[in-house]
């Protein structure tokens, strides 16, 4: 126990002292936030084209007023289109667009010609033809003689509200849903990363031990099943720092960069989310509000320990089978692609499911696949936050804990046999053999 | 001294001398040379005697006595690999304080009988005693152990790494730092202390290596093909140490395909191949067993005509003659012809196979062969 403890040690000090991931641990969040701030920036690119529009509109429909909209500038001179074409062709305005009268009041569509040399990009395009549409709509509730607010008063914005059957269950909001499901695939995306960041940070350990020839020194000293234990909490140690200093720093950067730079890069992460854009501020607010409360209201109590232990869990069964392929493999790190991958498949495939399972948390793939073992880590995690019944937590948790210790079993067989083999191509067939040698 | 050697023998090999027209010096010289020769083989004969007489004791009154002194003892080990026999129903004991090697050719199971006593394998049967004691989890921090194969941590400092295997071994870290410090302080290399492993040349990390397998204070040092790769600075420095820590009372066991690098050094020796245990013993007893009667002669000028006639000439070279004789006696016999014929013998010796010679031929004679068997973990 006293030398498990003593590799532990080595393995956490000699990563955490290391410049590489001292440097690592501080600037990802920040690289992250970078990262983000340009991924908004670049999505949020609109075109910076300045198009200077002659409108000639000759029902006369916008009233000779339309707001320009970003870098198109709109005019309506009293020129016939001929004369425009000419300017448009000798380049003083960039297009002409004709909007000719509505056949009928009532019409669904409307074809309007733009004349131009250049093709109008998406961009300039869609914005063009939503604000000439909002215009032609305002024109068409003024021609009818329809109360405005009436109109707008058709639009009904739906919101499905979840009740509990029973009255003493606890209510929940939709809200609830929405959270749960981006809390679950931050804990799956966490889980997914973690197994394979350290899981292949422990097998390069192992092959490193493995090529330097210290492994037979240490053998001599202790037990190959404490070095790989060692290696593994170790590195879990590891990452758990890592984990910790992340989930204090990436909140305070963000908000400093909120200070120093004045924009949220949460709203920037996010650019798609045109509908919140549109939200009125008030209303924004209010959903602000009740998200807090709801994040207020979730068990974090019960959810953050179950994630922790099937994180524990997940981080076991992967690294110990990363480190038995670790110890299969000599310095070759392309002969690893061929034992990696087995190791890989059932992580991508329960890295899919959890993203279906974040929308669909009481499916059957969702349920079973956060049963399976080699899956639950990543699947379960995602569905906490969904009120999931005891009996499956219960039941994936006993299963992947009886796997785990079966896996580091099977991994510690391999591993005895694997660092004293050198020189062997190494196929999955024969480190199937291994399990079974003896000591 | 006349006394011990049969007299008349003597003095009959001796009287012609007396004829002889030669510088009494030389006489003198010669005479001593014969001598020695002769009662160096009888003694070592009465101490053959002697021995094997212990080893009927033994046998006579069980091999308790024999736990005691012995710090390895090893019955019928056995360890079979997937598709070979890598040590096959191996027996020896080594004694306690004694340098022993464990030799034979690459592949022959050495090392897979070092990992069996260093416990990093198990043995399939067999009995492994250490200092008379089962060999069980505690052992191992008894034993120091180089092997053939060594590596440090790259990115650890010197120092670091040598108190973490050290402590690995079971001593406090304050035991480990003093014991540490001494031996860097020995080998002058105190001031490496604060260096990354990766800055140090091979030669130097040779030396940390070698101060690891120490550091615990163990019984038993196991040095897997301790100079391969070694300088010969580090080598000789090494071969000290050694000899210095046996004289403390430790014992050490050299293992290695290359037997002459250790024949000087090993008191008793195990020959090993193909995984069986082929002759094992004391070095000089298993020469003496194994010599071939082979006799040289250094002579100044020609070897007189005729004197030739019926031996066997294993070598004859200007000034040197190498012959070997059926009878050891007969050595004497044609030194004297030799002297009488009128030849002047500057130096007579008797040669003694080589250890590599020995392990030939006992191969050989045991009908099996030395080729590496495919396979095998080395």
């Amino acid at each position: 126990m006293n030398k498990l403890w003593l590799i532990i040690q080595r393995e956490y000090l000699s990563r955490v002292q290391k410049k590489s991931f001292i440097l690592t641990t501080l600037l990802t969040p920040l690289a992250f936030l970078v990262f983000f701030v340009f991924v908004g920036f670049i999505m949020g690119y609109e075109s910076d084209e300045a198009k200077k529009i002659a409108i000639v509109d000759e029902a006369n429909m916008l009233r000779k007023a339309i707001k320009d909209d970003g870098n198109i500038f709109f005019t309506f001179p009293d020129k016939p289109l001929d004369s425009l074409k000419a300017e448009a062709a000798r380049g003083e305005i960039n297009g002409v667009l004709v909007i000719p009268p509505l056949s009928d009041i009532q019409a669904k569509e409307h074809k309007l010609f733009y004349y131009s040399d250049e093709q109008l990009s998406l961009d300039v395009e869609s914005a063009i033809e939503s604000t000439i549409g909002t215009r032609i709509r305002e024109y068409k509730i003024a021609e009818m003689n329809l109360d405005p607010k009436v109109v707008e008063s058709l639009r009904t914005s739906i919101e499905i509200d979840p009740e509990p059957i029973a009255d003493d269950a606890e209510d929940i909001s939709s809200m609830r849903t929405a959270i749960g499901a981006g809390l679950g695939f931050l804990m799956g995306i966490i889980m997914y990363m973690g197994v394979f960041i350290y899981g292949m940070m422990i097998m390069r350990s192992v092959m490193e031990e493995k090529t330097n020839r210290i492994v037979e020194v240490m053998i001599s000293s202790v037990k190959p099943f404490q070095l790989m234990m060692g290696k593994i909490i170790g590195v879990g140690a590891v990452g758990m720092t890592q984990f910790l200093v992340w989930i204090i720093l990436i909140p305070l950067v963000s908000i400093l960069v909120n200070l120093v730079f004045g924009f949220d890069p949460q709203q920037m992460q996010s650019p798609g989310m045109g509908a919140a854009a549109q939200m009125d501020p008030d209303d924004m607010q209010g959903k602000i509000m009740m998200a807090m409360q709801e994040l207020g209201s979730i068990d974090w109590w019960v959810i953050v320990p179950l994630f922790l232990l099937f994180f524990i869990g997940g981080y076991f069964l992967y690294s110990s089978l990363f480190a038995a392929v670790g110890s299969a493999i000599g310095d070759d790190i392309g002969e690893s692609q061929s034992l990696t991958l087995p190791i890989s498949i059932p992580v991508l495939i329960a890295f899919y499911i959890m993203m279906v399972s974040v929308r669909t948390p009481h499916s059957t793939l969702a349920v079973w696949a956060s049963i399976f073992p080699l899956f639950s880590p990543i699947v379960m995690p995602a569905r906490l936050a969904f009120d999931v019944p005891w009996w499956q937590i219960t039941l994936s948790l006993v299963l992947l804990m009886a796997t785990v210790v079966f896996f580091v079993w099977l991994s510690g067989r391999i591993y005895r046999v694997g660092i004293l083999m050198y020189g062997k191509k190494v196929t999955l067939k024969e480190l199937g053999k291994w399990m079974f040698y003896k000591n | 001294m006349p006394g011990h050697s049969p007299g008349v023998q003597g003095l009959s090999v001796a009287s012609p001398w007396v004829d002889q027209e030669k510088n009494t010096q030389q006489r003198i010289g010669q005479r001593v040379i014969f001598l020695k020769n002769r009662v160096f083989y009888r003694t070592s004969g009465v101490i053959l005697r002697f021995y094997s007489l212990c080893l009927d004791c033994k046998l006579y009154f069980g091999d308790k006595s024999a736990d005691m002194e012995n710090i390895l003892e090893l019955t019928d080990v056995v360890k079979n690999y997937q598709t070979t026999k890598a040590v096959d129903h191996v027996s020896f004991s080594m004694p306690k304080g004694s340098i022993f090697g464990m030799l034979g050719p690459n592949g022959a199971g050495k090392t897979s009988l070092i990992r069996i006593i260093t416990r990093i394998t198990r043995a399939d049967s067999g009995r492994i005693l250490i200092n008379g004691i089962p060999l069980n989890d505690d052992h191992p921090e008894e034993i120091g152990y180089m092997p053939e194969e060594r590596g440090l941590y790259k990115k650890m400092k010197v120092g670091d790494h040598l108190i973490y295997l050290a402590r690995l071994k079971g001593l406090s870290e304050k035991a480990a730092k003093d014991a540490i410090h001494q031996w860097m302080d020995k080998f002058e290399i105190s001031d490496w202390w604060n260096k990354k492993v990766e800055e140090l040349s091979k030669g130097m990390q040779q030396k940390v290596q070698f101060i690891a397998t120490v550091v615990h204070r163990p019984n038993l040092i196991i040095l897997d093909e301790p100079f391969s790769g070694l300088d010969p600075i580090n080598a000789n420095l090494i071969k000290d140490e050694i000899d210095h820590l046996r004289q403390q009372g430790t014992s050490i066991i050299f293992s290695t395909h290359r037997m002459e690098q250790v024949e000087e050094i090993c008191e008793r020796i195990v020959l090993i191949n193909r995984g069986q245990n082929v002759l094992e013993g004391n070095v000089r007893e298993i020469k003496q067993a194994q010599k071939q009667n082979l006799f040289r002669y250094n002579l100044a000028g020609e070897v007189p005509a005729g004197v030739l006639e019926g031996k066997e000439v294993i070598d004859h070279t200007p000034g040197s003659l190498t012959l070997r004789f059926s009878e050891e006696r007969d050595s004497n016999i044609f030194l004297k012809t030799l002297v009488d014929a009128g030849a002047y013998v500057q130096g007579f010796e008797e040669i003694l196979p080589s250890l590599n010679e020995i392990f030939i031929r006992t191969v050989q004679s045991q009908g099996m062969t030395i080729d590496q068997p495919i396979n095998a973990p080395s």
